[in-house]
């Protein structure tokens, strides 16, 4: 049996990957930080799927928990084939764009804690000469724009190491996913006004684990369209783009 | 907010919040809203019952996990968010099947048990809340409490049929029954009179569902449709449909009475022998209108309303026909026009509205006044022969023929959680 470790397992789009994955009859060990969160979403998972579910806590803006859920998370399993880092906050940028206490924490939860939790399952994954480690950054992170710059900033500081994570560990046997989801109907984005551009998250869910079960190394966008959007977004001159209201 | 929060998009109500809620967690604190607070669901309600102007609807649609399966049991529990469509999804495999189902499978636990729910079986089992074999509600105070027809069987009884105004359900634990698989052998049977409804339901003592559909151009003609899961040889594999469906086309008005009589017309004819045998999909069979998402927006914006009311067995069928002399005369037309039989299995609930006799459900185009009167007109007839009418399709009946249809509803009161209510409730209760 296959392990899967999901980090933020709570948030809509991991909770549907982990679906595809219990189908799929992985062992999967999920982490998040809210005990209460997990143990409904680890029942559900056993009740309908029956899956083998073990839970582990962790907070994102408390960096003496990252190595610890890694390190719990491995001694239960013995041994893990994946990881999916896909905790992430959409902060009000209005709130806290001359909030330094505020970016900090956003900076912290969206990308420093996703770059430490990457490079420790780096770590782990290098000696073995194999594994899979994914994120989930966002197309946020392609531009930075003022509605949404500073979760864009993490997103992109995410892109960027991955990059180069998936550099090095292409010469160890070891894949690095970027998954790039464009607007997704979850509970983080539900007091945002839906359009057509909204994808359903049990649909990401299944491109994201169909994309990890391949062993896929490089950048997918979800749903693919969105690479496209975000080509000619990120080829509008600068000195246009500052003047536009996005 | 613009609303169409409610199936029948009557009445309107733009004077409301919604607050929508992923995991239980997070109901804590449902004290400090301020104002009238009422759950809410998938909106499957026609009328008012579902809304609550000036307060804030609590849509739990999310909270929708499921908690546990006996296997030895059958008895499942899942938050009260989860969809009837859910729960089939993973009973079918297992061999399993709902008690009870009404005739959407869009519908969370919840919404089902608050207006306890009945199907086409309801002759054979009752109606949903007859299977719930445990709730939880949450009060406004903080108060969790688990019932059942032996713990606080009171607030258990107030809770079924209790329009959600108890309390919000939270968890759900009911009972599931044997299913050999998803096909149904299906037989349906042309009727021109009551009379032969009347003796086509006599004769139909073997089939677990039945239900009519009645043309109202012509009274009395009608299809009766009954079936029985068909026995494991002739089975399929159960492939989930949960969501698929086709999006109705946005706000086109198609309904009026030209297409009404067409419709009636083309549907009563569309089988030309008398009785049609088929092996057909639960699908079809149970919830024909989950395919197309929206169909109610074919009544365009003015929305319609429902109206379902129960009559008893004495005499009913000149009482049908009374009732439907009122609707020829005023020449309004239904779309979809349901007839069935109830059976005598008592519901837990206080206020449910199913009972033994006979049950119409007729759709009407909003047309103003002119149907308001017709319809309370409709209500005296169904008063005075001892019926009552179905309250979560209703928008419109008066407080007095509420009060006269519903005279437990002082001591259902006493029930009602003090921050909980509804616009239906402040209606059909004003002084």
């Amino acid at each position: 049996m296959k392990t899967v470790l999901i980090y933020g397992a709570t948030s809509a789009i991991a909770q549907a990957t982990a679906v595809n994955f219990a189908l799929d009859k992985w062992k999967l060990l999920l982490v998040a930080k809210n005990e209460n969160k997990l143990n409904d979403l680890a029942n559900d998972l056993k009740t309908r799927y029956s899956a083998d579910v073990s839970t582990f806590y962790f907070d994102a803006i408390d960096d003496a928990t990252y190595q610890k859920s890694f390190d719990e998370a491995l001694a239960n399993a013995g041994a893990i084939d994946a990881v999916l880092i896909a905790h992430g906050t959409l902060p009000d940028q209005e709130k806290i764009a001359s909030n330094l206490d505020a970016i900090n924490r956003e900076i912290v939860a969206n990308g420093v804690s996703v770059v430490n939790l990457a490079t420790i399952a780096a770590n782990y994954f290098e000696p073995l000469g194999k594994g899979m480690i994914a994120v989930i950054s966002s197309v946020a992170g392609d531009r930075g724009r003022q509605s949404n710059y500073i979760y864009g900033a993490a997103k992109g500081f995410v892109s960027t190491y991955f990059q180069g994570l998936r550099n090095r560990m292409f010469h160890k046997g070891v894949s690095v996913l970027t998954i790039k989801p464009g607007f997704v109907d979850t509970p983080m984005t539900s007091h945002v006004p839906k359009n057509f551009l909204f994808a359903s998250y049990p649909a990401v869910g299944k491109k994201i684990f169909e994309a990890m079960k391949a062993g896929k190394s490089g950048v997918i966008y979800v749903p693919g369209f969105w690479r496209l959007i975000m080509c000619i977004v990120k080829s509008v001159p600068e000195s246009l783009f500052m003047k536009l209201k996005m | 907010m613009e609303t169409t929060l409610s199936f029948g998009n009557y009445p309107k109500q733009s004077n409301q919040n919604l607050i929508k809620y992923f995991w239980y967690n997070d109901l804590q604190n449902i004290g400090e809203i301020k104002g009238d607070i009422l759950p809410y669901g998938l909106g499957k309600s026609y009328g008012d019952s579902c809304l609550i102007d000036g307060g804030t609807l609590l849509d739990i649609s999310g909270i929708n996990k499921f908690i546990n399966y006996d296997e030895e049991t059958g008895i499942l529990t899942c938050y009260a968010g989860a969809t009837l469509a859910d729960c089939i999804d993973f009973l079918l495999p297992r061999g399993r099947f709902l008690p009870v189902t009404p005739g959407t499978k869009y519908v969370t636990l919840g919404g089902a048990i608050a207006n306890d729910v009945h199907g086409k079986n309801h002759h054979k089992a009752g109606t949903f809340g007859c299977h719930v074999t445990e709730l939880e509600l949450l009060r406004s105070d903080g108060t969790l409490l688990q019932c059942s027809k032996t713990i606080n069987s009171e607030l258990f009884a107030a809770t079924i049929g209790g329009l959600g105004l108890t309390g919000i359900i939270t968890k759900v634990s009911f009972q599931t029954v044997e299913c050999p698989g998803p096909i149904i052998e299906s037989e349906s049977i042309k009727f021109r009179t009551f009379e032969e409804f009347f003796d086509i339901t006599q004769n139909s003592e073997n089939y677990n569902y039945t239900v009519a559909w009645v043309d109202t151009s012509v009274p009395g003609r009608g299809l009766y449709n009954r079936g029985n899961f068909a026995p494991k040889s002739r089975q399929k594999p159960y492939k989930s449909t949960n969501g698929k469906m086709l999006p109705f086309p946005l706000n086109m008005e198609l309904i009026n009475p030209l297409t009404v009589k067409a419709f009636n017309t083309l549907y009563y004819n569309k089988q030309l022998s008398r009785i049609k045998k088929a092996d057909v999909s639960f699908e079809p069979f149970f919830y024909p209108l989950d395919a197309v998402d929206g169909w109610n927006k074919a009544y365009g914006k003015k929305g319609f309303v429902q109206y379902q009311f129960v009559i008893p067995f004495d005499n009913y069928i000149n009482v049908l026909k009374e009732i439907f002399n009122l609707i020829t005369r005023s020449k309004l037309s239904s779309f979809l026009t349901v007839l069935k039989t109830f059976g005598n299995i008592k519901s837990p609930g206080m206020m449910s509205f199913p009972r033994e006799g006979v049950t119409l459900a007729i759709d009407f185009k909003m047309i103003g006044d002119a149907l308001l009167k017709i319809l309370d007109e409709s209500d005296n007839i169904v008063n005075s022969v001892g019926g009552v009418v179905y309250p979560c399709k209703d928008a419109r009946m008066s407080p007095e023929n509420f009060k006269a249809f519903y005279p437990q509803w002082t001591d259902f009161a006493k029930y009602i959680d003090p921050k909980f209510s509804s616009s239906f409730w402040k209606r059909v209760t004003k002084e």
